[in-house]
């Protein structure tokens, strides 16, 4: 897995989201519309493909792209 | 564990009745139409069911129950027991499956209990009826489940408001010795009972001035004390967690495999999460059942009201392997593997009352 990868599938579950904004440092809070609904769409796609689990706490305590990406590349090792 | 087989069980019958007055996400102003767009997209209600102020539960399950035995050309006086599944009931004291007893004209031979769990009610019910039938000396029995759960939303409340629909179901239940096993595998970690909850009201915290107070929680979240609320991504996560891993075990333990079963149908708790758990289980789509988007998120009785709106064909017309599997509030969950032929399934009945 590649971090590359990791922004295509939030693009592919974000309509809003056009492809190629959001990027490793990006913060996603402010990239994209940011409510709860999102949050359980953002939850959803990383246990369905990597199989790792985000609590609340996780995204509270991430601001990037990579933070979120860091906590599943830990989570799967 | 709670993984065990009952045999000699039947479902003669399922039937519903939901309230005529509706209430659609559209018209939800209290969030933007941006919000309204997503609720319908994710969380997959367009329209729910909500009774008028005075109905309860019971008055659905009775109205829905009334259909059912008339088609099903039972008689009252051979019915022995009763079990009312809800966590909406009529009265703190007493027992609402008592009133229910009466209400319907059963015999005073017939026993009568109410169960209070809500989202995983349905599975937990037919386990408790189909224990109790497995000596052959009760024939038949109704299971009822239900819940008016939109009397404990908060309207300024975004995260539990639009979800939820009313609706009372009643499951009749036969005797029969060549009925094939159901399969069951029941599960409970309270520890997140605060996930879903009504904080006020009860016994640990009794109603006081205080528990009408609403106040702010978070954006767009507004309530009281009385009002229900819900731990979105506690109770996503706890679904994601455990839920598979309870049909597996259940399939196992019944020597039973996915590509046998005709259709699963899940608790109706929101659409993201359920097609999660599709995805996670590689179901194809014709064989998961919706309810939700007509309906809401219908409690305890989301598994027999899709049964009803989503199956009734197939399930009227043939023999059918179901594995059932519900889950959330307490936290309790199960899931189960019925097999049934050809059920009596009334039209849904629109309650105007």
């Amino acid at each position: 897995m590649n971090i590359e990868e990791f922004i295509k599938h939030i693009e592919a579950e974000f309509d809003d989201l056009k492809p190629g904004i959001l990027k490793a440092d990006s913060n996603f809070r402010e990239t994209f519309e940011w409510n709860s609904i999102n949050a359980l769409i953002l939850i959803a796609m990383v246990k369905t493909e990597y199989d790792v689990t985000l609590s609340a706490d996780d995204l509270i305590k991430s601001k990037t792209v990579k933070d979120i990406y860091s906590l599943i590349e830990n989570r799967i090792s | 564990m709670a993984l065990f087989s009952l045999p000699g069980i039947k479902i003669s019958g399922i039937s519903a009745a939901v309230p005529k007055n509706r209430e659609f996400t559209a018209g939800y102003k209290w969030i933007s139409a941006r919000e309204r767009e997503s609720l319908v997209k994710n969380i997959g209600v367009e329209t729910r069911r909500v009774a008028m102020k005075g109905t309860t539960t019971s008055d659905l399950c009775v109205a829905a129950a009334g259909k059912l035995l008339d088609e099903l050309q039972w008689d009252r006086a051979e019915i022995e027991l009763l079990i009312f599944v809800s966590q909406s009931r009529d009265y703190l004291v007493p027992t609402t499956a008592c009133i229910v007893q009466d209400r319907l004209g059963l015999p005073h031979s017939c026993m009568a209990m109410d169960i209070g769990l809500g989202c995983s009610g349905y599975v937990y019910g037919l386990s408790v009826i189909g224990s109790m039938m497995q000596t052959g000396t009760i024939k038949k029995a109704l299971l009822m489940v239900g819940d008016i759960s939109t009397l404990t939303t908060c309207y300024r409340d975004k995260s539990t408001y639009p979800l939820f629909g009313d609706v009372g179901t009643v499951t009749a239940l036969e005797y029969d010795r060549d009925a094939p096993k159901m399969h069951f595998n029941l599960q409970t970690d309270g520890a997140g009972y605060k996930a879903l909850m009504i904080k006020d009201g009860g016994a640990r915290n009794v109603m006081s001035r205080k528990s009408f107070e609403i106040k702010k929680i978070g954006k767009g979240i507004y309530r009281s004390r009385l009002h229900l609320e819900l731990d979105g991504i506690e109770v996503f996560n706890f679904t994601l967690r455990e839920v598979v891993p309870n049909i597996k075990k259940l399939l196992s333990f019944s020597c039973e495999s996915l590509p046998a079963i005709d259709f699963v149908v899940f608790h109706q708790a929101n659409r993201l999460i359920n097609e999660t758990l599709r995805k996670m289980l590689k179901l194809e789509t014709e064989k998961v059942p919706y309810s939700i988007r007509e309906f809401g998120n219908t409690s305890g009785a989301s598994v027999p009201l899709t049964m009803i709106a989503a199956l009734k064909e197939p399930l009227a017309t043939g023999r059918k392997k179901l594995l059932l599997s519900a889950f959330g509030v307490g936290l309790s969950w199960g899931s189960a593997i019925v097999e049934t032929d050809r059920i009596c399934i009334p039209d849904l009945i629109d309650y105007d009352g």
